[in-house]
């Protein structure tokens, strides 16, 4: 085994494939805003259905409190989307965001990693991911779960109501 | 049924290993080392086949040399270059046992199929007059395909289907993979106006039963259309004998550059058929009112052509037709053996036919507990290419209820050791994975 393919399967990420988070179609808190996205990789068919529940309130009290998937792809995939589920669940929009910005960046580092040490930090499990992005086949596993985030936020109506309300 | 579509053999037995070894150093990729110094393994033969020197050499030669538009001019490189283009076009021809006027050249076989489908379309729409009324779909009209097409050979249809108001029915696959021919007599009808296949699979390598399904077809007075990609360059291919009024290959499968393929179509059918692309070089008489075209094949080559890929193409014909498409056929149905032993390790499942009899060497599979894309990953790691994913064939992978699978094909150039090393780095992917 060479070591950049370790550096790709590293113990975290296999373990999050094997025992993924949030895993299983929740039904929406009433009240709350609720979003779903289908997202599918059509080069090799990975698929992953995810749902929002967003717990409305003004500016930075509006957080995303639950996320939930069911979804079928390679371990990569798989992981990422678990992952994402830890380090999403009970943060704020403007968190969200800019971990999915973080996120993105560690993909395109080309296994280089984030410079930036807070952004690495909030990342937690996510930085496990810094292997793949010498993959460039592979990048798109890793972002599938997070393209579904973004989309259910945008569909639950989330984003709309929060404008210029997230930021610091 | 194979035994019609293979030519007498001249010599019965596959490549020596001293021919086998000449074949390997005319391809110079396959000297080249992958991540971190690991010979390359190559078993991604059925996506594109790697390229012979004389291949690479013809597309130089012809742009060093006799680089012309061809078709039109007077000067000595334009009447160079015609005479290499229309050569390469004899080449090709008589690689698949076709006359000369009976290929088109495409930039592929998805383009053939295309072309085919748009012929009957614009028929349907009134082009191509009284000759090409035999072309007219008509809503109660049937298509049918099989449930192991690639999407090239199935997507068109069901976009000519929504133009026109004919109906798509399809032949199912059995759980071997084998095209399931007991409701032939029920999807194959007084309807049916065309019946486009595979000859061979690019997921399961199954040869299809081009006999039954030709005989089917003609009995009803429906044309067929073979996707002879996977075939071509790994079995002798005669369409004459095989009977069927359409096929389509590519170039670049069968060693040979990319951006080329052909079109066979019986004589009769091309000279009534349409255009489908109009412009340039596919005229004959051009006023601001109206327009009269080309016999065929030009009528079906508007625009500059890509003379110096069709010069490859030929090249490449005549490579293989050296070397004896029996013989390479004999080759590959030993890879195809050697590949098929893969189901002898622990949790890997063979999707398609596990036994070599009319099938060739491309071989898809999944890992118990390991999705296809991190097999692939594995067997990367040790310097060996295959296809992951549905390899444009989602119908065909619902059928068996996999997203995705992965896939080691083969060509002339495969050796038995290569697939020897991608057995033994398959055998170690689900360790890696935890999954045992």
């Amino acid at each position: 085994m060479s070591s950049s393919l370790e550096q790709m399967y590293q113990q975290v990420i296999l373990d999050h494939a094997k025992h993924p988070h949030g895993r299983g179609l929740a039904e929406p808190v009433e009240g709350h805003l609720g979003g779903e996205s289908h997202q599918v990789n059509p080069t090799c068919g990975d698929e992953v259905t995810l749902r929002v529940d967003v717990a409305p309130g003004p500016g930075r009290d509006t957080v995303v409190s639950g996320v939930s998937w069911e979804g079928e792809g390679c371990s990569i995939s798989q992981a990422s989307v678990s992952v994402m589920t830890e380090l999403v669940t009970g943060r704020n929009l403007a968190d969200v965001r800019r971990l999915d910005e973080a996120f993105h960046a560690l993909m395109g580092s080309r296994g280089k990693g984030l410079d930036d040490e807070a952004s690495l930090d909030a990342l937690g499990d996510g930085e496990a991911f810094t292997g793949v992005s010498q993959y460039p086949a592979r990048i798109k596993c890793a972002l599938l779960g997070w393209a579904a985030l973004k989309d259910s936020l945008a569909r639950s109506g989330a984003l709309a109501d929060s404008t210029g309300g997230t930021d610091d | 049924m194979t035994t019609d579509t293979v030519r007498p053999a001249p010599a019965d037995d596959g490549l020596t290993a001293s021919e086998l070894a000449a074949v390997r150093a005319d391809f110079p990729l396959l000297g080249r080392t992958v991540r971190g110094g690991r010979p390359l393994v190559y078993l991604d033969s059925a996506a594109t086949s790697q390229k012979p020197n004389v291949v690479l050499e013809a597309e130089v030669e012809f742009y060093e040399q006799r680089n012309a538009a061809v078709h039109r001019g007077a000067h000595q490189l334009a009447e160079e270059a015609t005479e290499a283009f229309e050569s390469a076009r004899s080449a090709v021809a008589s690689f698949v046992g076709a006359d000369d006027g009976e290929i088109v050249w495409t930039p592929g076989a998805t383009a053939a199929l295309n072309l085919v489908a748009y012929a009957f379309s614009n028929a349907t729409a009134g082009r191509g007059g009284a000759e090409a009324v035999r072309f007219r779909l008509a809503p109660g009209d049937e298509i049918v395909v099989t449930e192991a097409e690639h999407h090239a050979n199935l997507v068109p249809w069901q976009e000519l289907c929504a133009r026109t108001g004919a109906v798509l029915r399809w032949l199912g696959v059995d759980d071997d993979g084998r095209i399931d021919l007991s409701d032939l007599g029920t999807v194959i009808t007084e309807r049916t106006r065309i019946v486009a296949f595979g000859h061979v699979s690019n997921v399961t390598g199954a040869v299809a039963p081009v006999a039954e399904l030709v005989d089917a077809a003609r009995r009803v007075g429906a044309y067929t259309v073979l996707d002879a990609c996977q075939s071509v360059p790994h079995l002798p291919v005669d369409v004459r004998a095989l009977g069927v009024d359409f096929a389509a290959f590519s170039a670049h499968k069968m060693l040979g550059p990319t951006g080329v393929g052909a079109l066979y179509a019986r004589r009769e059918l091309l000279e009534a058929m349409p255009p489908v692309t109009t412009g340039g070089s596919m005229v004959e008489v051009v006023t601001m009112e109206a327009t009269t075209y080309a016999p065929p094949p030009q009528r079906f080559e508007a625009g500059t052509q890509m003379v110096a890929q069709a010069v490859g193409m030929g090249v490449a014909a005549e490579w293989l037709g050296e070397l004896g498409m029996s013989r390479v056929a004999r080759h590959e149905q030993e890879l195809a053996t050697e590949l098929l032993r893969m189901a002898e390790i622990p949790g890997v499942r063979v999707v398609g036919p596990t036994d070599a009899e009319d099938r060739l060497a491309v071989v898809s599979f999944v890992v118990d507990g390991v999705h296809a894309h991190d097999v692939s990953q594995v067997l990367d790691d040790s310097g060996i290419a295959v296809r992951t994913g549905h390899h444009c064939a989602q119908p065909l992978h619902r059928r068996f209820g996999v997203a995705a699978t992965t896939r080691a094909s083969a060509s002339v150039y495969t050796t038995v050791e290569e697939i020897a090393a991608f057995r033994e780095a398959l055998t170690g992917v689900r360790a890696f994975f935890g999954a045992e």
